[in-house]
């Protein structure tokens, strides 16, 4: 499979968001997405902390021996969540308090580590600075969603700012009348929304089924030289869903 | 002489169909719901009809929207709507009635699969997630309209605090002139439904008469006093809980002897959560308990058959 710079970068987005199709890094995933604030900063350390240490692994794969790479990675990445950590705690406290420990939890977070694992150790420097780009900004994505429907139907706020609609108040500002569902800002609504979300990703979002089909057709078969039949009978579906396909290949022949 | 048909088996087949028993189930719901109606005024109509409109039409959009089966004719989404309904105060905002039915239909039953593959009461968990969200909604009661009286803490509320002054009297309890939910406070109708289900042989006895009976003796054990017993047998929605939710054929164990664990699993949890729990009530946290539970008893209860190795 051939990538260009680019597809590298939107692949993260949807088709192999981190959160909702690999389902990595479910844990700030559900604690950091009760409102849009705890949200952004979450995906936005995350996906600097990615980005940095996607790189340096990625230059120093071939130095890292095998056998004890990932203790190697966590290194790296503690390193950088280290520098978040305190450029945060110096220019940002307000939020460095309110973040609490998923700031250093972002350590163990399996998207960057997974990434590490998967992408950089294999890829150059470029790409896999690439690749953490389009995982960060996938999970900042996926956290922003997600936060923004239970932070809007949970508490009537987004970003702590009212919405009229759903907080009603009378004239002395006192709450009159709230159109909210608390239970979305609490765990319970996290697995709810984050569920909700992965069944509708998974439906409208690439079928990871299907591909698995397409590759059994005849151009993906290993004996497909000495079979000498036009398309596998189980197959006559996927056949006529690439009919240009084997219509080329008949007039080579 | 075309009298000979061939088929393959079965043969003999019953009439009793999912709708048909839906249809019992809502006969049987008839009595409590007129007395609730009468008991706390028009407003318990209209939470009724909130509720099971919203059920209808939630399973009917989504089977709609997924390109299922349509299912709303099998009147099983009605059913959850009204014992859902029952399960609500009065006056209860409407709004939040339809979140809650919308819930139970998309939530607990069509994302699971539809009738048959929810492992847990929709009504039960309905309830429980309008407790959650609006605590005021279906904790406490609304006092009946017919009666005046100044206090609107239900009987169990009042029996938290260790007391028995302010409650009905038990003949008052039977009749429903007590503070409560739409459909739990006529003990009376909730027996008459009772009544008809076992004669339609819709549901076991077996299954209610443990539940209650439990709590009635661990209540007698733990309080060594007989009225407050007899007052938690008819207080809440015990006796509801009992016949229309503990009774739900889905999610509950399927063989005889599991019925009898799962009902008195459902009595040992009500008990401990009303005498040392922090909520006044825990008939629905039980059910709902025991319906995850449910797949366990069933496949510990399972019937060995003859000659069938272990």
């Amino acid at each position: 499979m051939k990538n260009n710079k680019l597809s590298i970068v939107l692949r993260g987005l949807i088709a192999e968001n981190p959160v909702l199709v690999l389902v990595l890094g479910t844990c700030p995933t559900l604690a950091q997405t009760g409102n849009v604030i705890a949200a952004l900063s979450m995906g936005i350390a995350a996906t600097i902390v990615l980005v940095c240490s996607n790189m340096v692994i990625s230059a120093l794969r071939n130095i890292i021996p095998d056998t004890v790479r990932i203790p190697c990675y966590i290194v790296v990445i503690a390193g950088f969540v280290t520098v978040v950590q305190l450029v945060m705690q110096a220019y940002l406290p307000d939020l460095y308090e309110m973040m609490g420990v998923y700031l250093a939890l972002i350590v163990v977070n399996c998207i960057i580590l997974g990434r590490a694992e998967m992408f950089a150790r294999k890829n150059n420097v470029v790409d896999s600075a690439l690749d953490g780009l389009g995982m960060g900004l996938g999970f900042l994505l996926a956290l922003l969603v997600m936060a923004t429907i239970r932070e809007v139907l949970g508490a009537g706020t987004f970003a702590g700012i009212e919405i009229p609609f759903l907080i009603v108040r009378d004239a002395a500002g006192v709450v009159k009348n709230s159109f909210t569902l608390p239970i979305l800002t609490q765990a319970p609504g996290g697995f709810l929304v984050f569920g909700i979300m992965i069944a509708v990703i998974n439906k409208i979002g690439p079928k990871k089924g299907e591909e698995k089909r397409k590759n059994f057709s005849c151009e993906g078969c290993p004996s497909a030289t000495v079979c000498g039949r036009v398309a596998c009978p189980e197959n006559t579906e996927l056949v006529t869903e690439s009919d240009d396909r084997r219509d080329g290949g008949k007039e080579e022949a | 002489m075309n009298k000979l048909v061939v088929s393959s088996s079965p043969h003999i087949r019953t009439d009793s169909t999912t709708r048909r028993i839906m249809l019992d189930v809502l006969i049987a719901l008839l009595p409590t719901a007129v007395a609730g109606t009468v008991i706390f005024g028009i407003k318990a109509l209209w939470v009724m009809l909130v509720c099971v409109g919203f059920s209808v039409l939630s399973e009917f959009l989504f089977n709609l929207i997924t390109k299922h089966t349509q299912t709303v004719g099998d009147l099983s989404a009605a059913v959850t709507g009204l014992i859902l309904a029952l399960n609500l105060r009065a006056d209860a905002p409407l709004w939040q009635c339809a979140v809650g039915a919308v819930f139970a239909i998309i939530v607990v039953k069509c994302l699971f699969g539809g009738l048959g593959c929810n492992f847990a009461n929709p009504a039960v968990t309905g309830r429980i997630f309008i407790m959650i969200c609006f605590a005021t909604t279906v904790g406490g009661g609304m006092m009946p309209t017919v009666v005046d009286l100044a206090s609107s803490a239900t009987p169990l509320e009042i029996m938290k605090g260790d007391t028995v002054n302010g409650l009905p009297s038990l003949p008052d309890m039977m009749l429903g002139l007590r503070g409560g939910a739409i459909g739990e406070v006529c003990a009376i109708a909730i027996l008459l439904g009772f009544a008809y289900l076992v004669y339609r042989g819709v549901i076991h006895f077996e299954t209610p008469l443990i539940f209650i009976g439990t709590v009635f003796v661990l209540s007698l054990i733990i309080s060594s006093d007989l009225t407050l017993s007899l007052y938690h047998v008819f207080s809440g929605g015990l006796l509801f809980g009992a016949v229309f939710m503990a009774t739900d054929y889905v999610t509950t164990p399927i063989t005889r002897s599991g019925k009898m664990i799962f009902a008195f699993g459902c009595g040992l949890i009500t008990v401990l959560i009303r005498f040392f729990g922090t909520y006044p009530e825990g008939v629905s946290f039980s059910i709902l308990l025991m319906n995850i539970l449910s797949p366990y008893i069933e496949k510990w209860t399972a019937k060995k058959p003859l000659g069938g190795k272990k």
